[in-house]
């Protein structure tokens, strides 16, 4: 399901001395089956941006499309159940929203709330926790008894329940310690392919970037300043630097690398692109001859 | 040099946990005056249950903890926090203030520091995190990374002896994070600060003189951060990001090139693989 947003200004508290313009003119689509990143240093207006994906904040000017609803100015409160269900975010921290007695209600809570019987929430509870990688022998538990990073995926199987086409995601790894960080990662991009889902996340992990998205929106002081695919967006760091925003850590010692004399054709994402490329200029013989895009994520 | 910091024996369970469970077993370590030591460890192997332990949020069931020639007890605990400064992951958990100023503000109306003396260190406080346009904003209202830049205002502004951060810069984008990094390091070079950082950041951690590493709430290794950084792949299990060029390193060895076994900073690594190809 695509998102496109149209000429869509958004300010805080408008008409009222506290009025904070957040976001200028933007102007942008969300393609149905991507996996966009959406990056901008602290405070670039990618949270406010975010809450237009399922009309949690409403335009102040402008149009935001979802799917098959246009989102306008005046649209009504009411009625904006089904996008609640069709899109769904994961928010910072999401364990903070965790409430129920045990994983199971809490799990189902939002179906049910859609109006799916006890029984049949309570089912899709069980199999939303095995997609999260979680054992049923947790479903009876209370979530606060859980690790932190237990919870996270309670709360996310929650967000799953509702079977969104749309999975939103807003730095669901921070505070997670680098292996529980990969192995969500890695769950994400498995649950995009069997769930057919479309990925929005938000990040300041250019790794992350580099390694899972498709697609990359850069936002600065609340306006969309570049789209494009990773290899384009880390195409020019000097750019990036000057939007505060970092490299993936190979573009960066790659970077280092040229200024000291090395040649690449283009500035690689992954170690292992930049290994062949080391290799293919130390031991030219033993390398392949070319690499392309194909070969660039091969793990 | 007598220490800051003197950890002896500490034994922690929570009150849910049965007798023979400890969250913490048997930790003994000391933190020197402006020292700078990272706590690293995976989730859950009970590196916050220590910071909440050093200034008395949490009670342990053993041992003795003493900070500044305090024995940290019922009567002293008070006295102690005043002396340290802690900085938590999410900051919602520790925001009071109305707004941002207020916040950075309350630590200081606390201890009875002057009104004008007050705004000063506020207004130098919030500058120093490049906040200084935020101060009538509400903090709630702020994004995560700026959050942790006001709740470590706060501890600018308050100026204790040692400074606690745990997991302070998570939610910070790269250049957020450097910029917090460098603010610590400008503060301690100002005060002889100590500084003790709960971390999973490869460059946190290598910014210390010492690491501990904490596993299933035991004290597995402490050493610089060169000496733990030579784990390579191992760091992972320890809780932390191998640092980049030892992931290069690991992408060169399934290239099939034979790599240096000790541990290369990044500068070592270009100058390694630039010897590689000057004598090709």
């Amino acid at each position: 399901m695509a998102i496109t947003f149209k000429q869509v200004d958004f300010t805080y508290q408008p008409g009222t001395p506290f009025a904070t313009n957040a976001l200028t003119d933007i102007n942008v689509t969300i393609p149905t089956g991507s996996y966009t990143a959406l990056i901008g240093h602290t405070g670039s207006g990618k949270s406010t941006l975010l809450q237009h994906l399922n009309a949690l904040l409403k335009p102040t000017s402008g149009t935001v499309t979802i799917g098959e609803r246009v989102i306008t100015p005046t649209t009504s409160n009411k009625d904006l159940k089904s996008l609640r269900q069709q899109v769904g975010i994961v928010f910072q921290f999401p364990e903070s929203q965790l409430f129920e007695e045990t994983v199971v209600k809490d799990i189902a809570f939002g179906p049910q709330n859609f109006g799916v019987s006890e029984e049949d929430a309570h089912q899709t509870a069980a199999k939303m926790l095995a997609l999260v990688g979680l054992d049923q022998s947790l479903l009876e538990r209370s979530p606060f008894d859980l690790s932190g990073g237990q919870m996270r995926r309670v709360a996310i199987a929650g967000v799953l329940a509702m079977q969104p086409k749309v999975l939103v995601l807003d730095e669901p790894t921070a505070g997670l310690d680098p292996q529980g960080r990969l192995e969500m990662m890695q769950m994400f991009a498995r649950l995009r392919h069997e769930q057919e889902l479309t990925v929005v996340l938000v990040t300041h992990q250019m790794d992350d970037v580099a390694d899972y998205a498709d697609n990359v929106i850069v936002m600065d002081q609340g306006r969309v300043v570049k789209t494009g695919t990773p290899r384009e967006i880390f195409a020019d760091p000097q750019w990036l630097t000057e939007h505060q925003l970092g490299l993936p850590k190979t573009t960066a010692f790659a970077q280092t690398l040229r200024e000291q004399g090395w040649q690449f054709d283009q500035l690689p994402l992954t170690e292992d692109e930049l290994a062949q490329m080391l290799k293919s200029q130390l031991a030219p013989s033993l390398a392949p001859s070319h690499f392309g895009e194909g070969t660039a994520h091969d793990e | 040099m007598s220490s800051i910091i003197d950890v002896e024996h500490l034994n922690y369970r929570y009150p849910q946990q049965a007798a023979d469970e400890l969250t913490l077993r048997d930790i003994s370590f000391t933190v020197a005056p402006g020292e700078w030591v990272a706590i690293v460890g995976h989730n859950g192997s009970g590196k916050s249950t220590l910071a909440k332990n050093l200034n008395g949020l949490l009670a342990p069931a053993a041992g003795t903890i003493t900070v500044d020639g305090q024995v940290l007890s019922e009567e002293t605990v008070w006295d102690i926090r005043t002396k340290i400064g802690m900085v938590f992951q999410n900051p919602d958990n520790q925001f009071v203030g109305a707004t941002v100023a207020d916040d950075v503000a309350f630590s200081l109306e606390n201890q009875g520091i002057p009104r004008d003396e007050m705004l000063k260190r506020v207004a130098a406080a919030l500058k120093q995190v490049d906040m200084q346009d935020f101060a009538t904003r509400e903090p709630a209202r702020l994004s995560g990374g700026q959050k942790q830049r006001v709740a470590l205002a706060g501890m600018i502004a308050a100026q204790p002896q040692i400074l606690i951060l745990d997991e302070a810069t998570s939610m910070l984008d790269p250049r957020g994070r450097q910029e917090v990094l460098a603010t610590i390091r400008q503060m301690k070079a100002a005060s002889a600060l100590t500084v003790l950082s709960i971390t999973h950041d490869i460059d946190e951690a290598a910014s210390a003189n010492r690491v501990l590493v904490i596993n299933d709430g035991e004290l597995k290794e402490e050493g610089t951060p060169a000496e733990i950084f030579q784990h390579g792949e191992e760091l992972i299990k320890m809780g932390l990001d191998m640092p980049y060029a030892e992931r290069l390193k690991a992408a060169l060895k399934r290239q099939g090139m034979q790599v240096p076994a000790t541990y290369l900073t990044e500068k070592g690594m270009a100058d390694w693989l630039w010897q590689l190809r000057s004598n090709k």
